[in-house]
């Protein structure tokens, strides 16, 4: 019975990578642009989540919607701080990296200056203490909760870029950004909301996190954003389905390396999976050769 | 020992009374700080200067606030009881940096302080000792729980319980009360004090014959302990061995709740923090921790120490309240020894403390310097730490 309760700690970790890393994908599949202040968005979201429900005393199911739009919000600041005034530069990949990194050093330093540099928490009586017993495995509310919206907004996703008008915009501007502004797309628009939704779903991630274990600090972000990177590489950089099987993949392999190896080798082999996955498959597990996609 | 107080309260008020005019402000100078009688009856004119470095800003702030609470009012207590020997204490902030803490010892050396008390970390400690050790001023530690900190010289001495003192004696009680068979450890393996209490959890639990059917590690940073919770529950134990700073605690023990562990969790000097109860609510009931100061011990000591704190400050005082307290009582009794607030005198007198009653028990100071006690292992009840027994 291990092995059930094992498979869903695996999946249910492994959907937060998921959401984490697609908020990555996405800004790097449409835009060519690595976004590294995309795990300050996550920190970020736990605070503000946490001080949501702490103070304003809502439920931790209002709470994620709000946090959802405060990171579209941080999305757009990124985007229009770290990235817009760069991007004529012909280093622009290079240099709105550089400047990322420099804006999450900022909110990081904002969060210490608002939250203190104190391990914050959910109030113990705010947190749903619901767990269902499947099959002799214990399975939290909040583990299912992590499962279910991770996809549900990973597949929303897939559906916006897919069939939606903005999402042809998206996918106008991976393909060629003067050919889709010369069509008539607004690219400084469509820039900005990719940059927004990316965002919102790395808070949601944060947010997520943090309920799962309870607990938010300063560097959460720098812990998970190798793994997230990790991730879309494996999955082939900018496909969103990649980033989704990616991050399962992960999360399973990390938990099934303690049942199977040992604890301390969680890393090593977790990560040397992926590495044999690259081999294998160079272009990562969704990736195509040369033809780029969202 | 109530009498002797009394002739000497009256002994030492006349000859208070005569040092007053001679009395120089600040710190003694040479020769004012060796008085006549001994012991008890023991009179010095200068008050003795003693310095405290602790972190009352930074990281570990509610740690130095608590030690400051402490010692201020220790100092109080000895000084209105006016039995010839006075104090007068000298509170620095090292703000939780090592290097502002090198400062304030430098301070401390220069400025003729007969002893240092602190700094709050070990951390800390490590650097700024020297200083102290080279200038010749003894220093005694209040909450440093780190191997190696009185082998930094012959000045350095201790009066909190390391965890090599104190994880032994909870590995034995709890093993009597819950007749431990088989238990699986967890700690994290990249942290150089949560690793060292892992080893003497290991030869703790050797020495007592417990099997230990697994041993899982985590990252110090770690908080999603659920996957090596759901490995530890495979074993059946009949508890959980944890070395973690409090950061871990927290989340492991309400996970492992949630997964249905209700075994007891035994935990290191980490889990020793109300914080635990405060942010962990009903999962923190059962996890057993040793601590070096018993709260609700009703020592007479004790007694008067926890209605005077709570008179003063309006809260219950906790561990680290309790040893610096006590520090005051074994460096009063320190300068008894000898008559005198010298440097050398005082730390003749540390080397010679043996059985002194105080609020953490009856304390001595051995061969290394380091305090030596009784431990307490507490449980936590009703969420409270309680006397496990």
């Amino acid at each position: 019975m291990v092995d059930i309760q094992q498979l869903f700690n695996g999946l249910s970790l492994g959907s937060l990578y998921a959401l984490f890393a697609i908020g990555f994908a996405l800004v790097f599949g449409i835009l060519d642009r690595l976004n590294l202040a995309h795990p300050a968005v996550f920190a970020v979201a736990a605070y503000v989540g946490i001080d949501l429900v702490t103070s304003l005393s809502i439920s931790v199911w209002l709470m994620l919607p709000v946090v959802f739009v405060v990171g579209a919000l941080l999305g757009l600041v990124i985007e229009r701080v770290a990235f817009r005034p760069l991007k004529n530069r012909p280093d622009a990949h290079f240099a709105g990296l550089i400047s990322s990194i420099a804006l999450a050093g900022v909110f990081i330093a904002l969060l210490q200056g608002t939250y203190g540099p104190d391990t914050h928490r959910f109030p113990a009586e705010a947190l749903p203490e619901t767990t269902f017993t499947v099959a002799g495995a214990q399975i939290s509310l909040v583990q299912v909760a992590i499962l279910v919206i991770s996809v549900l907004l990973v597949v929303a996703l897939g559906f916006l870029v897919a069939r939606t008008r903005l999402g042809r915009g998206m996918r106008a501007i991976a393909e060629n950004p003067t050919a889709a502004r010369v069509l008539g797309v607004n690219v400084d628009r469509v820039t900005a909301t990719t940059f927004a939704i990316s965002s919102a779903l790395g808070a949601v991630a944060g947010a997520l996190f943090a309920l799962n274990v309870n607990t938010a600090q300063l560097g959460m972000g720098s812990a998970i954003e190798l793994k997230g990177l990790a991730v879309i590489i494996v999955g082939g950089m900018s496909s969103l389905p990649g980033a989704l099987v990616g991050g399962l993949l992960l999360g399973v392999a990390e938990v099934f390396t303690v049942q199977y190896i040992g604890s301390s080798w969680r890393d090593l082999v977790a990560f040397a999976l992926l590495f044999l996955i690259l081999v294998v498959r160079p272009q990562g597990l969704f990736g195509k050769r040369k033809v780029r996609e969202v | 020992m109530r009498k002797t107080l009394t002739v000497a309260t009256v002994a030492a008020m006349a000859l208070t009374l005569a040092a007053c005019d001679s009395e120089s402000s600040g710190g003694g100078t040479d020769g004012e700080l060796v008085g006549e009688g001994s012991g008890a009856d023991c009179s010095i004119d200068a008050p003795v200067p003693v310095g405290a470095a602790l972190s009352l800003t930074g990281g570990a702030g509610s740690y130095g606030e608590s030690q400051r609470n402490g010692l201020e009012l220790a100092v109080a207590h000895l000084n209105d009881a006016d039995t010839g020997v006075s104090y007068e204490l000298r509170v620095e902030d090292d703000q939780t940096d090592p290097r502002q803490g090198i400062t304030v010892f430098e301070g401390f050396v220069d400025g003729g302080e007969s002893v240092i008390i602190g700094p709050t970390l070990s951390n800390t400690a490590f650097q700024a000792q020297p200083i102290a050790q080279e200038g010749g001023v003894p220093v005694l530690a209040i909450s440093n729980t780190a191997d190696g900190i009185t082998e930094q010289g012959d000045f350095i001495f201790r009066d909190s319980l390391t965890e090599g003192q104190v994880i032994p004696q909870t590995v034995a009680a709890a093993t009597e009360k819950y007749g431990l068979e088989n238990v699986v450890v967890m700690y994290s393996n990249d942290d150089a004090f949560t690793e060292s209490g892992y080893q003497v959890f290991a030869d703790s639990l050797e020495e007592e014959g417990v099997q230990v059917a697994d041993t899982l590690t985590f990252s110090v940073d770690e908080t999603d302990f659920r996957p090596l919770l759901t490995e530890a529950a495979g074993q059946d134990p009949d508890a959980l061995v944890v070395s973690g700073l409090i950061e871990a605690a927290i989340p492991l023990v309400t996970q492992a709740r949630e997964a249905g562990i209700d075994v007891p969790i035994i935990g290191g000097n980490g889990f020793n923090n109300p914080q635990l109860m405060a942010d962990a609510g009903d999962a923190a009931e059962g996890v057993v921790v040793g601590a070096a100061w018993n709260s609700a011990s009703d020592s007479p000591e004790n007694t008067e120490f926890l209605a005077a704190f709570e008179d003063e400050y309006g809260h219950q005082p906790d561990q680290f309240a309790a040893q610096a307290y006590a520090a005051m009582t074994i460096i009063d009794t320190a300068v008894r020894h000898s008559c005198s607030g010298e440097r050398t005198d005082v730390q003749d007198g540390l080397n010679n403390i043996s059985e002194v009653p105080t609020v953490l028990g009856s304390v001595s100071i051995n061969a290394d310097r380091d305090v030596e006690h009784e431990a307490v292992v507490q449980i936590v009840e009703d969420g409270e730490f309680a006397v496990l027994d």
